[in-house]
C-alpha cells in the first residue's frame, strides 16, 4: 500500500520539479519584470548543453552543473545590457526582440553542433519500494525544486537586494530616486533569471535527448505555470506548479502524455477564463 | 461600398496608388505568358501564405491581438483538408473540402477566443495562450505515427505527414500550375480589397478603437469583446485558408509546418513589413517569401537564422517595420512634390477626390 502511495507522490515530484524549474527562471525575468523572454527556452538548451559538454571533458556532473548555471548566467547579464534594456517599456516589442534571438540560436546551434550530441546516462541508479523501482535522480531533481523555491524567498525576501529588486520592479523612477541602482538590478535580476533556466537545462541534461529546439519542450509549460501563478511571482508560481503536476500526474497516469499535454492547456484555458488574474490574485485576497 | 477601399486605416489613396495597384496586378496576370511553368507554380506557392500574412496583420495591427497561434489555424485548416479530401473521394469534392476546412478553422478559433477574450486575456497572455495550443498540436500531431491514428481511409503519419490527397480539382480537371496561379491571385485580389473595406468600415473604426483604448471603446457603447472575437475568427480564418491552400498545392501536410519556426514566420513577415497597414504586410510578406525561398536553396538553417536577426533588426532599429516606412517616406516625398506643383499651378492644396 505504502509502495503505491510513493508511486504516486513520484510521478507527482517528477512533474512538480519539471514546472518548478523550468519556470522559476521566467517567474522572475517574466512575472517580476515584465520581460517576456520567448529565448527562455534557449537559455536552458545552454545550460544543457554546456554541462553535457563538460561532461564529456572529464569535470564531474554537479560541478558541470553548476558551471552551466553559471554560463547561462552570465550570457543573461550580456544579453540584458545589448538587446533586453532597450525594451522595459515596450514589453510586446520585448517578445518580438527575444523570439527573433531565440531564432538565430536554435538554428545556429543546429548549423554549427548538429542536431545530435553524445549524451550522459542518468545517474545514481535506482532504487525499490514494494514491487516498483524508482530511479534516485528524479528525486534529486524533485529536492533541487524545493531548494530553488526556498532559495528565490530567501534571495528576494530576506535580503537588502530582493528589498532594492522588489522596489525597483515595482517603481523604477522612485527607487532610482531613492538611491537604487535600477539598471544594475534589472541586470543583475534577469541574469539570475537565465542562470535558473540555466540550471533547469543542466539539471535535465542527463535524462533527455540534446537538440537545438529543445528548449520548445520547456517554454510552454515554463510560460504556462507563470502565468496561471499570476502577478504576485513568489506567491502565485509554486501552488501554480502544484495544481498543474496534479491535474497532469492524473491525466498522464490514466491517458498517457499526450492527454496530459492537452489536458494541461485546456485547464489553464479554464483557469484563466474563471481567474483572469492567477491563482496568486485569489491567495492573496485571502490573506487579507 | 466602394468608397471604403479608401480610408483613415489604409494607407495608398488616389489615383496614384491605385494606378500602381493595376500596374501590378496586370504584371501579375500576364506574368504566366512568359515564364516557364516551374516558376508560376513557385510563385503560387508564395502567394499561399499572404493570407496568413493578411490575417495577422488585421488581428494584430489592427486589433493589438498578437497571435502566435497562426500556425494553428494553418495547420488544423490544412489537416483538415487532407482528411476530407481524401474521405470524400476528391474530384469536385475538394472544392467542398477547402471550404469546409476553413469553417472548421475559424470555428476552432471561435471557441479559443471566447474563452481567452472573454476571460479578459490580453496583450502577452494572447500570445502565451495561443503559441501553447500551436505546440501543443503540434506535440500532438507527431505523435501520430501508428497505424491506430486515421479518420477514415486517411492516415495521420506523425512527423512524416499526411499525403494521398487530390489537389484542388473541378470536375476532370487538376488546379495546378497557372491555373492555380491565377486562382491565387484572384483570391488574394478579393481577401486584400475585402480587408481594405473591412477596416475602413465603422466594424474596422471599432477594431481600431479597441487597439487604442479597449476601455474608452467600451465607454462609447461598444462590446469590444465581439470585435475582438470578429478580428479572431476571421485572421485565424485565413491562416486557415493559407493552410487548406498549402495541402492542396503540395498534397502533402506536415506537423513541422505547426511548430516553433514556422510558428515564428508570420510574426517576422508582418512585424518586418509594417503590422499597421494592409498594404505594406502584403508588399513586404511577398519580398520575404521570395527572399526566404531564394536562401533556403541554400540552407534552411541559415535562412532562418536570418529571419531571426530580421526580427530583431525590427524591433531594434525600425519598430514601425521597414516596407511601411519606406513606403511613408516614398509617399512623402509624392506628396510634397505633387502639392509644390499644384501649388505652382493654381493654389489647390488638396489632391482631388476621385
Amino acid at each position: 500500500m505504502s509502495a503505491e502511495v510513493f508511486s504516486v507522490f513520484y510521478q507527482f515530484a517528477d512533474v512538480f520539479a519539471f514546472l518548478i524549474l523550468s519556470a522559476a527562471g521566467l517567474a522572475i525575468v517574466f512575472g517580476m519584470m515584465g520581460v517576456i523572454n520567448m529565448a527562455h527556452g534557449e537559455f536552458i538548451m545552454c545550460g544543457a548543453y554546456v554541462t553535457v559538454g563538460l561532461v564529456n571533458l572529464g569535470v564531474p556532473l554537479a560541478i558541470a552543473q553548476i558551471l552551466a548555471a553559471v554560463t547561462a548566467g552570465l550570457i543573461g547579464v550580456l544579453v540584458e545590457f545589448l538587446v533586453v534594456r532597450r525594451f522595459y517599456k515596450r514589453p510586446l516589442d520585448s517578445l518580438l526582440a527575444t523570439w527573433g534571438l531565440s531564432l538565430i540560436v536554435t538554428q545556429s546551434m543546429l548549423l554549427i553542433v548538429g542536431s545530435a550530441v553524445r549524451g550522459i546516462g542518468t545517474p545514481e541508479g535506482s532504487f525499490a519500494i514494494g514491487g516498483y523501482t524508482f530511479s534516485t535522480y528524479r528525486l534529486v531533481l524533485f529536492a533541487c525544486a524545493v531548494a530553488v523555491l526556498a532559495g528565490l524567498y530567501v534571495i528576494f525576501m530576506k535580503t537588502r537586494f530582493g528589498v532594492i529588486a522588489r522596489a525597483t520592479m515595482q517603481n523604477a523612477a522612485m527607487a532610482k530616486a531613492l538611491g537604487a541602482r535600477t539598471g544594475r538590478i534589472y541586470a543583475i535580476s534577469f541574469g539570475i533569471g537565465t542562470g535558473l533556466a540555466g540550471l533547469c537545462g543542466a539539471l535535465y541534461a542527463p535524462t533527455m535527448t540534446l537538440i537545438p529546439t529543445m528548449g520548445a519542450t520547456f517554454v510552454v509549460e515554463s510560460f504556462v505555470t507563470v502565468v496561471i501563478g499570476g502577478a504576485n511571482v513568489l506567491l502565485g508560481t509554486a501552488p501554480a506548479a502544484v495544481f498543474l503536476a496534479m491535474i497532469r500526474m492524473a491525466l498522464n497516469a490514466s491517458y498517457g502524455q499526450i492527454i496530459g499535454q492537452i489536458g494541461m492547456l485546456v485547464a489553464v484555458i479554464l483557469i484563466i477564463r474563471v481567474l483572469p488574474e492567477g491563482l496568486s490574485s485569489v491567495l492573496v485576497r485571502r490573506g487579507r | 461600398m466602394f468608397k471604403l477601399l479608401e480610408g483613415s486605416q489604409t494607407l495608398g489613396r488616389g489615383r496614384a496608388f491605385w494606378s500602381c495597384f493595376l500596374i501590378v496586378l496586370a504584371g501579375a496576370l500576364t506574368y504566366p505568358l512568359f515564364a516557364d511553368s516551374y516558376d508560376v507554380g513557385n510563385f503560387a506557392y508564395f502567394l499561399i501564405w499572404i493570407f496568413m500574412a493578411l490575417g495577422l496583420c488585421l488581428m494584430w495591427g489592427y486589433g493589438g491581438m498578437l497571435s502566435f497561434g497562426q500556425t494553428l489555424f494553418f495547420g488544423i485548416a490544412g489537416y483538415s483538408y487532407g482528411v476530407l479530401a481524401i474521405n470524400m473521394g476528391g474530384g469536385t469534392a475538394t472544392i467542398a473540402a477547402l471550404v469546409l476546412s476553413v469553417v472548421l478553422a475559424m470555428i476552432a478559433a471561435g471557441i479559443l477566443g471566447y474563452f481567452m477574450i472573454w476571460g479578459g486575456i490580453n496583450g502577452i497572455f494572447f500570445g502565451i495562450v495561443t503559441l501553447s495550443a500551436t505546440l501543443v498540436l503540434a506535440f500532438f500531431l507527431g505523435q501520430t505515427a501508428g497505424p491506430e491514428w486515421h479518420i477514415g481511409p486517411a492516415r495521420l503519419n506523425g512527423f512524416n505527414g499526411m499525403k494521398g490527397m487530390d489537389p484542388l480539382t473541378v470536375g476532370e480537371f487538376y488546379v495546378e500550375g497557372s491555373a492555380l496561379y491565377y486562382v491565387m491571385v484572384a483570391l488574394i485580389v478579393i481577401v486584400y480589397l475585402a480587408l481594405r473595406m473591412l477596416v475602413n468600415s465603422s466594424i474596422g473604426n471599432v477594431i481600431v478603437a479597441t487597439r487604442e483604448n479597449p476601455q474608452r471603446a467600451e465607454m462609447l457603447g461598444y462590446d469590444v469583446r465581439k470585435y475582438q472575437l470578429l478580428t479572431f475568427v476571421i485572421g485565424s480564418g485565413l491562416a486557415g485558408l493559407s493552410g487548406a491552400l498549402y495541402t492542396s498545392w503540395g498534397q502533402f501536410i506536415t506537423p513541422s509546418s505547426i511548430g516553433l519556426p514556422a510558428a515564428a514566420m508570420p510574426i517576422v513577415w508582418v512585424a518586418f513589413s509594417g503590422r499597421s497597414d494592409l498594404t505594406a504586410t502584403l508588399v513586404g510578406s511577398f519580398l520575404l517569401l521570395f527572399g526566404f525561398q531564394t536562401i533556403t536553396v541554400y540552407s534552411q538553417q541559415a535562412a532562418l537564422v536570418l529571419m531571426g536577426a530580421l526580427l530583431l533588426a525590427t524591433v531594434m532599429l525600425a519598430p514601425q517595420g521597414f516596407v511601411l516606412g519606406i513606403g511613408k517616406l516614398a509617399a512623402d516625398w509624392w506628396q510634397a512634390r505633387r502639392r509644390r506643383s499644384d501649388v505652382a499651378e493654381a493654389g489647390r492644396l488638396q489632391p482631388e477626390e476621385s
